[in-house]
């Protein structure tokens, strides 16, 4: 027998290692097949409804204008959330394992009585349905029966300063939860913010749920803001921070394409984005477009909050 | 003998495969669509799927004369004909899905998403000289316009660069269009006279050292 000298017996840790890669390389591959049978199913509907005099899906009932509400499924399965990718159709596969509890939403600035609110707190403020509809920057919309409570309510909460003029909301930032944050391209975390007349506007809602159950991770959860006259983005998602601030805040979208997605950014079909009409739109699940309202069909409730409302300067 | 059996065979292979390559994503739409599996935003999926499948043909299309002048294997002529009229079908469905099924051909509006949209522009660009290139494709047109045939059918170049314009000016990030902007490039550098017979004379090298 050939003696096997000591050096050219695998270390065992690099025995073990190898081990190791084939297991990892055999899971990998599993997980792989598996991905690829599930292929782009949706995510399910959560099974109950968790919140009461919630419409149950599927319902019938109609925005103010009379448009059919988007189905639940849809709105589970499309969305604008680029913390997890920028491809609409993939959001709720990648958000499944988001951990939304334990969440704390920390409410400061210029304010008399910073507070720290636990979600279950925001709950605890009185909720309503509210159903609006969605208008994306990138001509989609859906009509989405929310469930929440007025901003402004939690804002009197915390007693704004004569001082504060604009409030400045801040998504979570967590890369590991969130692999799109790893993405170098953006100036994370998502901020957004609004003028403090417009955030005490009794249609700016922070919403914890939507037909009849809590926010899914997809969406938003657990609570995110929703402002149905401007576009989609200035609807951040995942709030942890609202801060009442001084000057106008800068948006993640500020900083990276004040052109195109600016602070207003009011719904207006007259005002054309930089690279496409804002004319028409197409809600998701239907086939044909429709016309875009201005101010998304809000203007009698928030025009008002606009002197001289032609000028352009409130449309980008 | 034995090789042309060979060589025939080797043809009704390619011809499998390329009907293959140019009917699979068709197959996929008409199969979701017949078991009802979009759930999301069909017109959206059919405008993006159709839409790539007729780029993924256009470039195999192209890479046909290069691999013919180099192999000299003749079937690969057929086959570029063939595939570039399954991406004029792609690119058919492509604009009657965003025309017809998203804005009701109502012209009004089309207008508008045309003139605000530069990617769009290019699609309107590219469409009707592909539209041209179907038409003449016919042994028929080729013999009726003699010498102009060859001149006319180039412009599937022309094509194939707006095409991955189209592309690119539609993403939200352009780089995803890098890899075809890069492909299309290369096989137009294949083109030039002096490139291919480099080429050419290279691959007998090659050819005639690995057989020997």
């Amino acid at each position: 027998m050939v003696p096997i000298k000591s050096a050219e017996i695998t270390p065992e840790h690099i025995y073990l290692s190898r081990r190791k890669f084939l297991q990892a390389a055999g899971l990998l591959a599993a997980n792989a097949a598996l991905l690829a049978a599930c292929g782009r199913r949706p995510v399910p509907l959560p099974t109950s409804a968790t919140r009461p005099n919630a419409i149950s899906p599927p319902g019938n009932e109609t925005d103010k204008l009379g448009n059919p509400l988007t189905p639940f499924e849809t709105v589970l399965n499309y969305a604008n959330y680029y913390e997890f990718t920028l491809n609409p159709n993939n959001v709720a596969r990648l958000s499944q394992d988001f951990s939304t509890s334990p969440w704390q939403v920390a409410v400061g600035g210029l304010v008399n009585q910073p507070k720290t609110f636990d979600i279950d707190d925001l709950r605890k403020f009185e909720q309503e349905e509210r159903i609006y509809r969605m208008r994306c920057v990138e001509a989609w919309a859906m009509v989405i029966p929310w469930f929440g409570f007025p901003l402004s309510k939690l804002l009197k909460e915390v007693e704004p300063l004569s001082t504060a003029k604009y409030v400045r909301f801040e998504t979570l930032y967590d890369p590991d939860q969130m692999p799109g944050q790893k993405e170098q391209s953006f100036p994370w975390p998502y901020v957004e913010g609004l003028r403090l007349d417009e955030a005490m506007h009794d249609l700016t809602l922070l919403a914890t749920g939507l037909y009849g159950t809590d926010l899914q991770p997809q969406n938003g959860a657990p609570v995110r803001l929703v402002v149905p006259w401007k576009y989609g983005f200035k609807s951040i998602k995942s709030i942890v921070k609202i801060d009442l601030v001084e000057e106008m805040p800068q948006s993640l979208w500020m900083a990276t394409n004040p052109r195109e997605y600016g602070f207003w950014a009011n719904v207006n079909p007259e005002v054309p984005h930089p690279r496409w009409s804002q004319a028409t739109e197409r809600r998701i699940g239907e086939s044909g477009r429709r016309e875009t309202l201005f101010l998304n069909g809000y203007a009698d409730e928030v025009a008002g909050l606009y002197p001289g409302l032609d000028s352009r300067e409130w449309y980008y | 003998m034995r090789q042309k059996r060979e060589a025939n065979k080797l043809a009704d292979w390619l011809y499998i495969v390329v009907l293959g390559l140019a009917l699979w994503p068709l197959a996929r739409v008409l199969w979701d669509l017949a078991w009802g599996r979009f759930l999301v935003d069909p017109v959206q999926e059919i405008i993006t799927r159709t839409g790539r499948a007729a780029l993924n043909l256009l470039l195999l299309s192209l890479a046909c004369t290069p691999l013919y002048t180099l192999t000299g294997f003749a079937p690969l002529q057929r086959a570029r004909r063939t595939l570039g009229l399954y991406a004029f079908l792609y690119v058919v469905v492509h604009f009657l899905t965003f025309a017809g099924w998203d804005y009701g051909f109502d012209l009004r509006l089309l207008w508008q998403a045309i003139v605000y949209q530069r990617f769009v522009i290019v699609g309107f660009l590219a469409g009707p000289i592909l539209l041209a290139l179907a038409i003449t494709s016919t042994r028929g047109w080729q013999r009726r316009l003699g010498t102009w045939w060859k001149r006319l059918q180039r412009l599937v170049y022309l094509v194939n660069v707006l095409a991955v314009l189209h592309f690119a000016w539609l993403l939200k990030e352009s780089r995803a269009a890098l890899p075809y902007a890069v492909i299309v490039a290369v096989l137009l550098v294949l083109r030039v006279p002096f490139v291919a017979r480099a080429m050419k004379t290279m691959w007998r090298h090659f050819v005639r050292k690995s057989t020997s």
